[in-house]
């Protein structure tokens, strides 16, 4: 049955907004299927679902509640699946269809171990063709899906909340062409962004985006959560450097928007909806973006710094002086020096402060960047804004420099339960938040700890108790939705809404 | 009427003074950065260097390292940083200095007697400098991660005709002379050491510093003295010739069967069984 390429055009966009509001089909997280959630969550509720077990990440590793029954939602009202179903999608992928419960946990848990869904069948593609064969049957059969990359996710928004089927892209990982001139990279959606690098590096080009979850999350689900990172800074967002996607829509339709143009300006740009559509406009396949060179110098600079007034001097400081060769600018609290040490065995390379902030250059000439980095460090030390510090220069020291930034949401695991915010605000009120918050839940929490990329305005606010604790949850939500929303910030800077915070989306727009 | 406690002091005056009195001498070689991926150049005469990230040899720093802490327990005076290279080997040295070290040396060694330098010129050179420098602790790593030759704290002992302990994990200063624990294939060795003495670094000696960011500044001024290899009386015309520098074979890629039987085909097929 041949698939249909249809040319992006206005007609089709219409339809699309109609397949939405009649939320039919299997478009996955219809809003409409899950209003029907307890307007809060119901204090009545959590004491039973208590009883269902703890969510600590204990030794033994003990599967987290299913989300539909600590989250008491309502199942949309989607067809179950059958073995007829199982037949026909074993004879579209043969070997690749898993239903297997035990093999299936993994799929079925997210990351954070704080969602898992109910699936029963799994299902890896290998081409577009093949998925749109999955959505159009599954569109008419009225079976809900749940597309799937590197399941790396913090929202809840990459696993099934009930008995979806989910779609992996993990199979679909060739990367299709790269042109060196351009810069251009032209991949399937389930290559892993760290092996999309070491293929790039081989030619002098590097991902624009660069993240903690870089050996597992994959360029598909990247671009469906219009992924930020580390490099946002420099690099941009993802809005930026897409040049093209290919996607599947939830009637099995191919929509073919997979350019490699950098410009091109006939009509709607329809790629951009999909950057960031978290997978509910449609499965993107293939993807096309724009590579920058890889830089020749790297260095990455740790600085101690007695209080937040100095980190924005030093960010200020950090982008007159550096200007063009600024490539990260990220910044931690020392309650989060405190996690590593703890959880993870890291050292501090310097003293113990009250901030940290992290710079990193990266440039096409060496002696030049470490030039403007001294005037910098100079200028900074000697001005007091800054007190302590180290510079790397060479791999290993930036890649255990970096390991203490990176691996924050893994030590935070260690702790237990983690309630985790990621908050755009202006940067005048930026850690005022923290305080307010640590204020509010030190009696009851493990710790609260405080980082971000400074630079783009972006706070990651984390807390953390041993269980879940649903007097904790109260205290923090929604206190710091209204915080947030006072101060006309974003309630997820680049997160997403997924299954956690679709709820809160008010308190932004 | 001498007691213990008593001889005890009067012999240690003398020791005080000479454990204080140690001054050390450390290599550190700019070698090309641990993480990069070495290419072989096309006409396999050796790695390209050219634009390609280097840093201080891992090994170099955990001696540099283990200097800078026997400075801080007052058993040493003065620490000399020396790299023989081109221009480019100073910021090995100035890295050095940031660690702890006092002042450096550069002896300059560039183009094709760089290319054919070996851990024999090195030696030559460093015992020389340690005569005229009247350094009484050698300290270097036990190889380069480039070279991989693991000979010149060998030499150099040999050349000085001073004792020698390599592959050191850990260095104690006991009287006059070093109990050093060696890292070798059984297992682990313990011998002294009486001074002077040459010892190479092994990886668990010690966890290298990062630089605080004011010794870096300090680093800046302290004094780098630049030499030739000729002052030290080392003519460095090479000895060793590199015919070819090959990648290693390419790792064959596994199979994957799907069944007992097609693993048994396959075997069978290959010759295996």
């Amino acid at each position: 049955m041949a698939h249909q390429r249809l040319p992006v055009t206005i007609g089709h966009f219409r339809q699309y907004l109609a397949l939405i509001n009649n939320g039919s089909g299997c478009l996955h997280r219809t809003v409409s299927s899950y209003t029907q959630v307890h307007a809060k969550y119901c204090p009545i509720q959590y004491q039973s679902s208590r009883r269902f077990g703890l969510l600590s990440r204990s030794m033994q590793k003990e599967e987290p509640e299913l989300t539909s029954v600590r989250y008491n939602v309502q199942r949309g009202n989607f067809a179950r699946i059958s073995s007829e179903d199982v037949a026909v999608f074993e004879k579209l992928l043969p070997g690749r269809v898993i239903a297997d419960p035990e093999e299936l946990v993994g799929y079925n848990t997210d990351w954070l171990r704080m969602c898992r869904g109910n699936s029963q069948l799994l299902l890896r593609p290998k081409t577009t063709e093949e998925i749109s064969e999955i959505m159009k049957y599954c569109n008419a059969h009225n079976l809900a899906v749940m597309p799937q990359g590197g399941n790396t996710g913090l929202v809840g928004g990459s696993v099934p909340v009930f008995d979806e089927i989910i779609i992996s892209t993990s199979l679909m990982n060739k990367i299709i062409s790269v042109d060196e001139i351009s810069g251009t990279l032209v991949c399937q959606a389930g290559c892993v962004l760290e092996a999309l690098n070491t293929h790039l590096s081989d030619l002098g080009l590097m991902m624009p985006l660069d993240l903690g979850a870089k050996g597992s999350c994959q360029i598909g689900g990247n671009i469906s959560t219009n992924a930020g990172g580390l490099r946002l800074m420099r690099y941009g967002s993802l809005h930026g450097s897409v040049l093209g996607l290919e996607v599947v829509q939830a009637d099995g339709t191919v929509l073919d928007c997979l350019s490699t143009l950098r410009k091109d300006n006939t009509g709607y740009d329809l790629k951009q909806l999909f950057i960031g559509s978290e997978g509910t406009l449609g499965i993107v396949t293939s993807v096309s973006i724009l590579c920058p060179r890889k830089p020749q110098s790297i260095n990455l600079a740790i600085l101690g710094v007695s209080n937040f007034e100095n980190c924005l001097k030093a960010l200020k400081e950090a982008k007159g002086m550096l200007g063009e060769i600024l490539s990260a600018f990220e910044f931690m609290d020392s309650p989060c020096i405190d996690l590593v040490k703890a959880n993870l065995q890291l050292t501090n390379p310097i003293s113990d402060m009250p901030f940290y902030v992290l710079i990193e250059t990266a440039g096409s000439n060496g002696t030049h960047d470490e030039e403007k980095l001294n005037l910098f460090l100079e200028k900074v030390l000697g001005e007091g804004i800054v007190e302590d510090g180290t510079v790397a220069t060479d791999s290993t020291k930036i890649q255990s420099i970096w390991a203490i930034r990176e691996r924050l949401a893994e030590a935070l695991l260690h702790d237990g339960y983690v309630y985790k915010y990621d908050i755009s605000l202006p940067l005048a009120n930026f850690y005022d938040l923290v305080i307010d918050m640590r204020e509010r839940v030190n009696d009851i929490a493990t710790r609260t700890v405080a980082y971000g990329h400074l630079g783009d305005g972006n706070l990651h606010l984390n807390i953390t108790s041993p269980t879940y604790d649903h007097e904790l949850l109260e205290k923090i939500e929604p206190f710091i939705y209204e915080w947030t929303s006072r101060y006309n910030g974003s309630i997820s800077a680049e997160h997403g809404l997924g299954f956690k915070k679709k709820d809160f989306i008010h308190f932004s727009k | 009427d001498l007691d213990g406690s008593h001889l005890v002091f009067m012999h240690s005056l003398p020791q005080l003074c000479k454990m204080a009195n140690l001054r050390i001498l450390v290599g550190v070689k700019r070698v090309i950065d641990y993480a990069v991926k070495i290419r072989v150049k096309p006409d396999s005469s050796g790695v390209v260097t050219d634009g390609v990230k280097h840093s201080m040899n891992p090994f170099c720093e955990i001696a540099m390292e283990e200097a800078v802490r026997l400075k801080e327990k007052k058993l040493a005076k003065e620490i000399i940083a020396v790299s023989c290279g081109p221009t480019q080997a100073q910021e090995t040295i100035r890295t050095a200095l940031a660690m702890g070290a006092d002042r450096g040396v550069h002896v300059e060694v560039t183009g094709k007697e760089y290319e054919n330098m070996t851990p024999l010129h090195v030696s030559k050179i460093l015992a020389k400098l340690a005569t005229d420098q009247e350094a009484n602790l050698i300290i270097l790593g036990k190889q380069s991660i480039d070279g991989d030759n693991n000979q010149t704290g060998q030499m150099t002992a040999a050349l000085l005709d001073w004792p020698q302990a390599t592959f050191a994990s850990e260095l104690t200063k006991e009287n006059d002379h070093l109990k050093v624990v060696r890292e070798i294939d059984g297992g682990l060795e313990t011998i002294k050491v009486t001074l002077p003495a040459v010892i190479t670094a092994d990886l668990r000696l010690n966890e290298p510093r990062y630089a605080t960011l004011p010794n870096i500044m300090k680093a800046k001024k302290k004094k780098i003295a630049k030499h030739k290899a000729a002052d030290f009386g080392v003519d460095l015309a090479s000895t060793v010739k590199v015919v070819s520098v090959e990648d290693p074979p390419v790792r064959q890629a596994g199979q994957k069967v799907e069944s007992t039987e097609e693993l048994v085909a396959k075997l069978k097929e290959s010759g295996v069984i």
